[in-house]
């Protein structure tokens, strides 16, 4: 490759642009703005032809940097993937004709479009770099299980099953985890209607038999460094030695603690042997084996068992859960037919609020309503245990009323609590340097952002439930089963499933030195200029990843292997030192500037829109693909991510004369779309502080709008455009263009 | 109380599910009932009951059996099988409400007033007296159901479609005297008579 910059451009004629544009004069602007050594152009760029004739410039002519002028670059992206050089992409198909009426009147507003997509495409890609692969990357191939109980396993057994070497942490002196406390399991397969036997012992020869997974018992994680494909961890054995294995990726499978049942004296807990919760009566059944079981209190016959369901469980009270655990429903009935399936005479109610049994669970459900299990609406108020058995304070919600029920025995339904280890948002970090093992966090992370994961509800790891499940916020992580959310054993194996192929996609990016999703394959990665760097620690605290930490001098430390590319870090720098090879500060900022800026009087606004490439700027692309019109005045540029927005970005659009700025991201909050989680929120804050900037220039506010933009949004956002078009002629142009 | 029923209250105790399953047609469906609602959300005359079919199922799994036997609810039900179109468990909701509305009027202890029973009682004895119902002596025992007064009343205001009916041949004046039954009336009676000792047995009724 020739070490001088050569641009060479080249404009399709293909799907209508050529007779919708004169791109002639496009490549005029190409070589005389664009400053574009080859400009060449094709009715057809896509096909066989157009290819080899870019290839043929890159091989022949020494062409290093690419421009293509044609349909957008979500398009026809392995025709245009040429390796070796930078490729930009001027959307000239989606966002310009096909978003444009085809008349004669807007001809002339449709070509100033395409020219400026034209500069904007050359002046990107003349500061673009081909990006050559992470040079920092390990190749660790074996993957780290913690946590022995059916997740883990199941994890195990597949990541073992695929080739790839494990290593199996359990902290307790066996495997089966809380599994191997059940008597039996509700049923995973047809027809849906006895309880089944847990299946634990087998999978835990299964797992002894495996020779590709070594198993480390008693032992707990001590500490976790490094990245994907290179990380280092200390597993601590009871006995207290110490080893540090070397693996590639972590499936985290910690699984839960049931609720501390001792909680609910009011259901009368503790009060007497007769109250149990769901873990005791399965400690109860598997005494008996198949026999009746005696009650506890005095070892006599049991005739009625009364459970009672989202016992401290979807509660508003203090102390208590507030979700639904999603397995107690299903287990209720599982343990009512221990009892009828002994003795169908035994009287078992079940009372509940709402009844979910989720997965096949209706069809257990039924079996049990044939065996004769009674159900009940309505709520406890109170178990009444002061003599053996319990007096049950009842609503019942269908027959309104207040009743009080006897049983011999009661089976409160308590729920899972996550063991995710330490929340990292309350528990204050060491300072670099001065790192403790902490006998509470789970993989002890030496991680500057701290010991374990974040969290995002009721101490749940934060793990997008719908669109990346497993994907955690710490890459070559990824947690699964009920550390994730409440789960039954089906879901935990469905779980432990998916981690696995997740943490072998890891390994294989990581030894490759490319991103992990959602930039999968992205050979990219940050870089800074460290002599610029103040020390703000912005990048360090906002990066959604955890990816940067500090050295000894207090530098960040960019582990590369961890890094996502968003560039929220980017956006972040204050100073402008982050970047990638591909899209920097100047990539995006050259682009605005680029964008040829009417005069004032000729009525002619421009407005800047900085789409998510996630889902934003393909619903724009979607928009024009549905033929849906917005106003001639837009020039879009995609961004990674709304988190590598950089505020300069802004001030320079706004004093070079852009009239309005339109934001769009994925909705941010608990229930946030961001790809990178916490990219849009930070945007979305960072924003709300420019309304200072605009003041300062005395310029409105309303220019600079921010919106959460799905991306089925695609009626919506020519909406959203054409209002700020609207608001634009409002207020009047930007009084800094002639400047 | 009558005998039958303090005799089906010994043999089930305080267990009215099982009795229902055991006594009353397509009685072992309530306890698969799940308590959705959605038939006490489409009976069309839904305003008129006082329990919905919904609440009757969980009042048979309560043991609330003097109020579902002596309610006049399940007598309400039209046969429009709304319900059981509906019903997600599939329960045949309508059957099981005349089967519960037969076995309280077996047992003796179903709804005095209600019209429903009433009219249901009028047509069993004139269908099977013969062997075939006689439709004059049916309207005319219906009219006459609540005393002389309300009967002469009900018969005037009727008295222009009768005269309708009678000139278009639609009404026969001799049934009044002389009604053509089946050719065995004595055969049917003593069928009925051994259908209803054999379900008495099987049901352990002292008959």
């Amino acid at each position: 490759m020739a070490d001088e910059k050569k641009i060479a451009t080249y404009i399709c004629q293909g799907c209508g642009l050529g007779d919708r544009l004169d791109t002639a004069e496009l490549a005029k602007i190409a070589e005389k703005e664009g400053k574009a050594a080859i400009v060449r152009e094709h009715e057809f760029l896509c096909n066989a032809d157009g290819v080899a004739t870019i290839q043929k410039d890159i091989d022949s002519e020494g062409v290093t940097h690419v421009c293509v002028a044609a349909c957008s670059r979500r398009a026809k992206t392995e025709a245009f993937g040429f390796d070796n050089v930078a490729v930009s992409r001027a959307n000239l198909r989606e966002g310009v004709i096909w978003s444009q009426p085809d008349n004669d009147e807007a001809k002339e507003l449709t070509q100033e479009m395409a020219a400026d997509y034209i500069r904007m495409g050359c002046a990107e890609v003349s500061f673009m770099k081909a990006p050559i692969s992470n040079p920092n990357h390990g190749s660790n191939k074996r993957i780290l299980v913690v946590g022995g109980g059916i997740t883990g396993m199941t994890a195990a057994l597949e990541v073992a099953q695929t080739g790839y070497d494990v290593l199996l942490v359990e902290k307790e002196s066996q495997l089966g985890g809380q599994a191997a406390r059940l008597y039996k399991r509700q049923p995973n397969r047809e027809p849906y209607a006895e309880p089944l036997d847990t299946g634990v012992s087998e999978m835990i020869a299964a797992v002894e038999a495996e020779s590709r997974i070594s198993v480390s018992l008693n032992s707990r994680i001590t500490r976790t460094s490094g990245a994907p494909g290179q990380f280092s961890v200390d597993v601590s054995a009871e006995s207290g030695s110490t080893n540090t294995e070397n693996v590639g990726a972590i499936i985290q499978a910690s699984g839960f603690t049931p609720f501390d049942a001792n909680k609910l004296d009011y259901l009368g807990y503790g009060k007497n042997a007769d109250i149990v919760d769901q873990m005791g009566l399965e400690e109860l059944a598997s005494k008996a084996n198949g026999n009746g079981i005696a009650r506890p209190s005095d070892g006599g016959e049991i005739k009625k068992v009364v459970f009672v369901q989202c016992a401290g469980q979807r509660s508003d009270k203090d102390g208590e859960l507030a979700y639904c655990s999603g397995h107690c429903c299903n287990t209720s009935i599982k343990q009512a037919m221990y009892f009828k399936d002994a003795n169908p005479e035994v009287d078992t109610t079940i009372l509940y609020t709402d009844l979910r049994t989720p997965g096949n669970g209706e069809d257990f459900y039924r079996s049990a309503q044939r065996k004769g299990v009674i159900f009940a609406k309505g709520q406890v108020s109170a178990v009444d245990a002061s003599s053996n058995g319990a007096k049950i304070k009842f609503k019942d919600l269908i027959l309104d009323e207040d009743v009080e029920l006897d049983a011999d025995l009661v089976v409160l339904a308590t729920g899972q609590v996550a063991n995710s280890g330490v929340d990292i948002d309350e528990v204050a970090q060491n300072e670099p340097g001065q790192w403790e093992v902490s006998v509470d966090s789970i993989l002890n992370m030496d991680y500057r952002q701290g010991k374990d994961m974040p969290h995002l509800r009721h101490g749940f790891q934060d793990s997008h439930f719908i669109c990346f499940p497993y994907e955690t916020r710490r890459t070559g992580i990824y947690s699964c089963g009920p550390v994730r959310r409440p789960m039954d054993m089906v879901q935990a194996s469905e779980d432990a499933t998916g981690a696995a192929l997740k943490a072998i996609q890891t390994v294989e990016n990581a030894q490759l030195g490319r991103a992990a999703h959602p930039r999968s394959g992205d050979l990219s990665y940050p870089e800074f200029r460290k002599e610029g760097c103040t020390q703000c620690k912005r990048c360090t605290v906002e990066c959604p990843f955890g990816a940067i930490d500090e050295d000894e001098k207090r530098y960040p430390q960019f582990n590369e292997s961890r890094c996502r590319r968003c560039g929220t870090c980017m956006g972040a720098c204050p100073v402008r030192v982050i970047s990638f090879e591909n899209y920097s500060i100047d990539t995006v900022g050259q682009q605005i500037k680029a964008v040829d800026m009417p005069e004032e009087f000729d009525e002619k606004p421009r407005i800047l829109v900085l789409a998510c490439e996630n889902d934003a700027y393909p619903a724009l692309d979607m928009a024009g693909l549905n033929r849906l019109q917005y106003s001639a005045f837009v020039r879009a540029i995609p961004v990674r991510c709304l988190g590598s927005v950089s505020t300069s970005w802004i001030t320079d659009a706004m004093n070079s004369g852009y009239d309005g700025v339109i934001l769009m991201g994925c909705k941010h909050g608990d229930d946030y779309q961001c790809h990178f989680v916490k990219g849009s929120e930070l945007a979305n804050e960072r924003m709300s502080k420019i309304g200072d900037t605009l003041e300062q220039l005395d310029l409105e506010g309303e220019r600079v709008a921010t919106h959460e933009v799905a991306i089925t949004d695609i009626q919506r956002v020519p909406e959203l455009i054409n209002a700020m078009a609207a608001k634009v002629e409002e207020l009047g142009m930007n009084p800094f263009k002639d400047f | 109380m009558t005998a039958t029923n303090t005799a089906v209250v010994a043999k089930y105790q305080n267990n009215f599910l099982q009795e229902v399953e055991a006594n009353v047609e397509e009685g072992d469906w309530v306890k698969m009932c799940m308590q959705c609602g959605v038939c006490a959300g489409s009976c069309p005359l839904g305003d008129a009951w006082d329990h919905s079919p919904q609440e009757i199922f969980m009042m048979i799994r309560a043991g609330k059996r003097e109020e579902v036997l002596t309610s006049d609810s399940m007598w309400m039900c039209t046969s429009c099988y709304n319900c059981i179109v509906r019903c997600p468990r599939e329960l045949p909701i309508t059957h099981i409400m005349h089967g519960l509305a037969n076995y309280a009027h077996r047992l003796g202890i179903a709804h005095k007033k209600n019209p429903t029973r009433r009219f249901a009682k009028i047509f069993w004895d004139n269908v099977t007296k013969n062997g075939r119902a006689n439709e004059l002596t049916l309207s005319i025992r219906l009219y006459f159901m609540d005393g002389i007064v309300s009967g002469i009343k009900i018969g005037l205001q009727m008295v222009g479609m009768g005269l309708g009916m009678l000139k278009t041949g639609r009404l026969d004046p001799m049934a009044l005297v002389m009604h053509k039954g089946i050719k065995d009336t004595k055969g049917l009676h003593a069928m009925l008579k051994k259908a209803y000792e054999i379900e008495g047995k099987r049901k352990g009724y002292a008959s």
